[in-house]
Parts: C-alpha cells; structure tokens; sequence
C-alpha cells in the first residue's frame, strides 16, 4: 500500500487576487480622496428666488450609493446567466458562481437601499417612502434573493439546491428590467429622477469621482466573487471528501469484519 | 460640511459591512483550505459531469 502526501493550500488567494486586492484598497482611498476632498458640494441657485438649493454634501454619498446599484445588477444579471448555465450543463463551476454572485449580490442590495435610504433623509425629507416604485422594486429583489439564499441553506441534497436555486434566481431576475426602467414607465410614483448620466447632465469633477466609484466598486465586486467562488469550491469539495472518508471508514470496518462499527453503533 | 451624520453613517455602515464581509470570506476561506488538499483547488478546471452533486 502506498501513503499519499496531501499537501494543502492555506488561503483562497493566489498572486494575482493579492495584487487585485492591493489595486482594491488603493482604489478606495483614493475614492475617499475625491469623494470627500477635491469635490464641491452640490449647490445651486434658484433661478427666480436666488436662493441655494441642491444636495449640499449628501451628494457624496452617490458616489458610494450609485455603484453600488450598478453592480448589484451585475452581481444577478451573473447569478442568473450561471444558474441559466447549470442548467443546461449540470457542472458544479456553474452552480458555484451563481451561489457566488447571489450572495455578493445580496449584500449590495442590502447597502443600496440602507445607503439610499441615508441620502434620502436629507435630500427628500424622508427614510423610506412605500409608493415609490423603484425603492419596493429593489426591496422585492432583495428580498427575493435574499429567499434563493435561505433556500440553498434548507436544502439537504446539493443537487436539489443547486437546482432549486437555478430555478429561484431566473424567476428572481425577472424583477432587474422593473428596477431599472421604474423611472421611465411609473414617473409619477417615484421620487427617483431619471438618468443623469444618460443625459450628461453632471460635469467634471463630479462626473470623473462617479467614474471612480464604478472602478473602484467593479474591483471590489470582482474581489469578493473571485474569493466567494473560490470558498464554494473548498466547501463542495471538504463536503465531498468527508462523505469519501465516511464511505471508506465504512467499508474498512466491514472487509475487518467490525459488524458494530459498520452499521453504527445505535443500529 | 453639511449633512455631516450621514455622511458618516452611509460610508460607514458601507465599508464597514463590506469590511466585515471581506473578513469573513477570509476566514472561511481560509478554514476550507487547511482541510481540502491543494490538488482539489483548481477553481477553473472542472470536468465533472454534475453526478456527485
């Protein structure tokens, strides 16, 4: 009989997530830098009163809060085009990023609606409005991953989880096109404006700081699936390696003739 | 500055939450992989056809 060595790894990073991690951090502070120190607040005067009107510097809070929306989309248009992918090819990498993506996903639904809810006291005069679209619009995609996540976590058999999730984050998805375009077809019942961006409606310093959130939250989003999906991995493979070792341990006790042993001891 | 609590609020309960999250994959990650031999960790190279589950 012949003894393997088994060596093992001690982190999910490699080289190359180090460095994106590096490029991460010095992303954000450099983020900070601009969010909080080289850009005005947003103030205006009122073109008939002369009075000053605007965010003043709850402005800054977009650069956190409109990124973050972005890549929320991202992280489930993902999880859906895996799940779509496990599907069809039934392969673990599939179901592996589209739990991945799922819970990233979650997480930055959680903070765009707590950090919109933030922005919106000052801005709007309230935390939470019920009959605005786009806010139940992302609460209810929230909530509805936020189920695909709980469901995996009831599920016994990973297959079953695996394909119930499936199932869950392509009906989930559904709900993207109404968050996005809540602007454009329900105007009139939402405080939500429609698209700055779209219509360049907001210049230069201002303009380059959100381009640096998008960068800088992109990297953070590719940082955190990179590392998820590499922990789903080590999760689905320690489960697999326990159920061989049971399975072993099992049939060594039998060819030993450990009766007892082999068909457990409260049997 | 203006609208200073919030400011704070929203970029700390962001980053915080973020940071927490990030510590947290850390140490799953790193918990995983003190019991998964290295040879098991090729993320980007599976040929399973989906029977172990």
């Amino acid at each position: 009989m012949t003894e393997t060595m088994v060596t093992t790894g001690t982190t999910t990073g490699s080289g190359g997530s180090r460095v994106l991690g590096a490029v991460t951090l010095l992303g954000l502070a450099t983020l900070l830098l601009f969010a909080f120190g080289l850009t005005e607040p947003d103030v205006r005067l009122h073109p008939t009163t002369g009075e000053e009107i605007g965010q003043f510097d709850a402005v800054r809070l977009l650069y956190l809060h409109v990124p973050l929306a972005v890549f929320t989309y991202v992280a489930f248009v993902l999880c859906a085009v895996a799940s779509a992918g496990y599907l069809v090819r039934r392969t673990p990498w599939f179901d592996t990023m589209a739990h991945a993506a799922a819970e990233v996903g979650t997480v930055f639904c959680g903070l765009v609606l707590v950090t919109g809810s933030i922005w919106g006291r000052p801005v709007w005069n309230t935390w939470w409005e019920w009959g605005d679209v786009r806010l139940m619009t992302t609460l209810v995609l929230f909530l509805m991953f936020a189920g695909y996540l709980a469901l995996r976590r009831a599920t016994v058999d990973p297959r079953a989880a695996a394909l119930r999730g499936a199932v869950v984050a392509l009906v989930a998805v559904l709900d993207l096109p109404l968050v996005n375009r809540s602007v454009e077809w329900w105007e009139n019942r939402t405080l939500h404006q429609k698209s700055t961006l779209g219509e360049l409606k907001i210049q230069d310093l201002t303009l380059f700081t959100l381009m640096l959130g998008f960068l800088v939250f992109g990297l953070v989003l590719a940082w955190l699936l990179l590392h998820r999906f590499r922990v789903g991995w080590l999760e689905r493979e320690d489960a697999e390696l326990g159920v061989a070792t049971a399975i072993a341990e099992r049939r060594a006790a039998i060819d030993g003739g450990d009766v007892d042993a082999a068909v457990g001891e409260d049997a | 500055m203006t609208h200073l609590g919030y400011l704070i609020a929203g970029w700390g309960i962001a980053l915080g939450t973020l940071g927490l999250y990030v510590v947290s994959i850390i140490r799953r990650g790193r918990d995983l992989a003190r019991r998964v031999p290295a040879e098991r960790s090729r993320w980007l190279t599976s040929t399973d056809d989906g029977s172990r589950g």
